[in-house]
């Protein structure tokens, strides 16, 4: 009897994850058989990418001022105050730049995506594109993981960037210090194993949400209400997905750096 | 080999009053619901068959299994002679793509317009890259429906019946041989589903299509049916010319045909 309770449970995870993993093994076969759908990925990469532009530019603008009115009394304190651009810089390209963009990313971008998909599946427009013989995969789901692959990266490094100028005009109301000054320190102060193992995580962070929103999306049941849920079940596990990429980035590049 | 032999029986079968589509002791359960028990089915080539039922009783698990959206768990299904079951992923392609499916909401892609939806099994499915070819046949399937204008429109600017011509339209357009309907006229008013009626029949004949209708619009059934087959509880149980079924002493039968004068 007790067997007829739990069994079911983890059938339906194991299911669900050998599902994820032929989703995912179809995905990657998609990519190189038939054709490429080019249209479809740069009006992609522009939803995804230049549509989110304005929201990650002003969440990192913002977190660059929280971090250095945050930092400074604490720094001031232990006379180390000229630190604050090498903190700044260090924190931000390392951890909390690509972590919180993917954040934002997820929430914005894996719920679209999953909303997205998961009302053409309620109006039968994957069955219809199926039917008529078009690979729907070839055509959503390659198009938006790559997609989100490559502008999610991206979207980082220009958080960075707008993230630092935030620093910086936030130090220079109590400190006054030059442009070229503070440049000149960010710069000194970063070398390539803070920036390539943070770009390198992006990628996959990039991958994890097109994936998990195209996933959620494309597994939703056929009722208006698994529209919502396939949204926010998007965001959710893109979310989680995020943090144990990150976990897993930051011991291989202790392991490979910070020795 | 084997895929040769079966490309090449899909070409074999091209005379009149040949079965296209096969199905005999067809059975199909969700879990422990038995949905379809025993279908038995022979539709003829340019033969528009109804099948009526209630709603729930399997009519759309049906032409869903023609398609192979849906694997049956037990008889046979040949279309076109060919096994569907055991059909790979290219057999299953080859087919779809000699099979027009209309959804009950015409499942137009509502990011595209009416042109791009239309242009779609073109370039994807049938690889047509010529501009001045694809302009052709949209406009030609279009003046066939009677949606010339509508052209450049997305689907949230139609109307239902619009959508249902749209959808029609974008099926029609790779020229299939079998047409499923399912449920064409549902949630329409009555004038729009008489003309959108008329409009399959009219399309059945232009493009002669093999077709099966799945309704329960009895002036849907009285205009486009050569055959109409009743299904009930997952059965066939009766079939007949629309005339000869409306005489039928089968009480399920009966009940279709009450209110038909």
């Amino acid at each position: 009897m007790a067997e007829e309770i739990i069994i079911p449970g983890w059938r339906k995870w194991l299911e669900d994850i050998g599902e994820q993993v032929s989703f995912f093994t179809r995905f990657l076969r998609n990519i190189f058989v038939g054709g490429f759908e080019w249209s479809e990925f740069v009006r992609q990469c522009y939803e995804i990418g230049y549509r989110s532009l304005m929201l990650v530019g002003i969440t990192s603008f913002i977190m660059g001022v929280v971090l250095i009115v945050q930092l400074r009394p604490t720094l001031v304190a232990f006379g180390a105050a000229s630190m604050l651009p090498k903190t700044l810089s260090v924190s931000f390209v390392r951890e909390i730049g690509p972590v919180i963009i993917a954040i934002i990313c997820a929430g914005k971008i894996a719920s679209s995506i999953g909303a997205e998909l998961g009302s053409m599946k309620v109006s039968e427009q994957l069955d219809a594109m199926d039917v008529s013989g078009a690979n729907p995969l070839q055509y959503l789901v390659v198009t938006r993981i790559l997609a989100t692959t490559i502008m999610v990266p991206i979207l980082s490094v220009l958080g960075d960037v707008i993230g630092l100028f935030g620093g910086f005009l936030a130090l220079n109301l109590r400190d006054h210090i030059s442009l070229s000054l503070y440049a000149t320190k960010v710069v000194a102060s970063l070398d390539y194993t803070d920036f390539l193992p943070a770009f390198i995580k992006t990628i996959f962070f990039g991958l994890a949400i097109g994936f998990v929103g195209c996933y959620k999306g494309f597994h939703s049941s056929k009722g208006t209400e698994s529209v919502g849920l396939a949204a926010n079940s998007a965001v959710v596990t893109a979310s989680l997905w995020i943090f144990v990429i990150d976990a897993i980035a930051v011991q291989i590049t202790s392991l490979l750096f910070y020795k | 080999m084997e895929e040769e032999k079966t490309i090449a029986e899909f070409k074999q079968i091209k005379g009149k009053n040949e079965v296209v589509i096969e199905i005999k002791g067809l059975k199909k359960a969700f879990g422990s619901k038995e949905v379809l028990k025993d279908i038995n089915l022979d539709v003829k080539r340019g033969e528009n068959v109804v099948v009526l039922g209630r709603s729930g009783v399997g009519k759309s698990v049906l032409i869903e299994c023609i398609v192979g959206m849906l694997i049956p768990d037990g008889g046979t299904l040949k279309v076109l002679g060919v096994e569907v079951a055991e059909m790979g992923d290219k057999e299953l392609k080859e087919l779809r793509m000699k099979i027009g499916f209309l959804f009950q909401s015409g499942a137009l892609y509502d990011s595209m317009t009416v042109r791009e939806n239309l242009e779609f099994p073109l370039t994807r499915v049938l690889k047509i890259d010529d501009q001045a070819e694809l302009d052709k046949r949209v406009e030609e399937v279009l003046d066939s429906v009677g949606l010339e204008e509508a052209i450049d429109k997305l689907p949230s600017d139609l109307s239902g019946g619009m959508r249902k011509r749209a959808g029609l339209a974008r099926t029609l357009i790779i020229k299939p041989e079998i047409m499923l309907y399912d449920e064409p006229t549902t949630g329409l008013d009555p004038i729009t589903s008489r003309e959108i009626s008329e409009l399959i029949l009219n399309m059945q004949k232009k493009y002669k299509t093999t077709s099966i209708i799945i309704t329960h619009d009895m002036e849907c059934a009285r205009i486009t049916a050569d055959r109409v087959v009743i299904m009930d509880d997952g059965k066939y149980i009766e079939e007949g010319t629309f005339d000869s079924l409306k005489k039928s002493k089968n009480k399920i039968v009966q009940s279709f045909f009450r209110d038909i004068s």
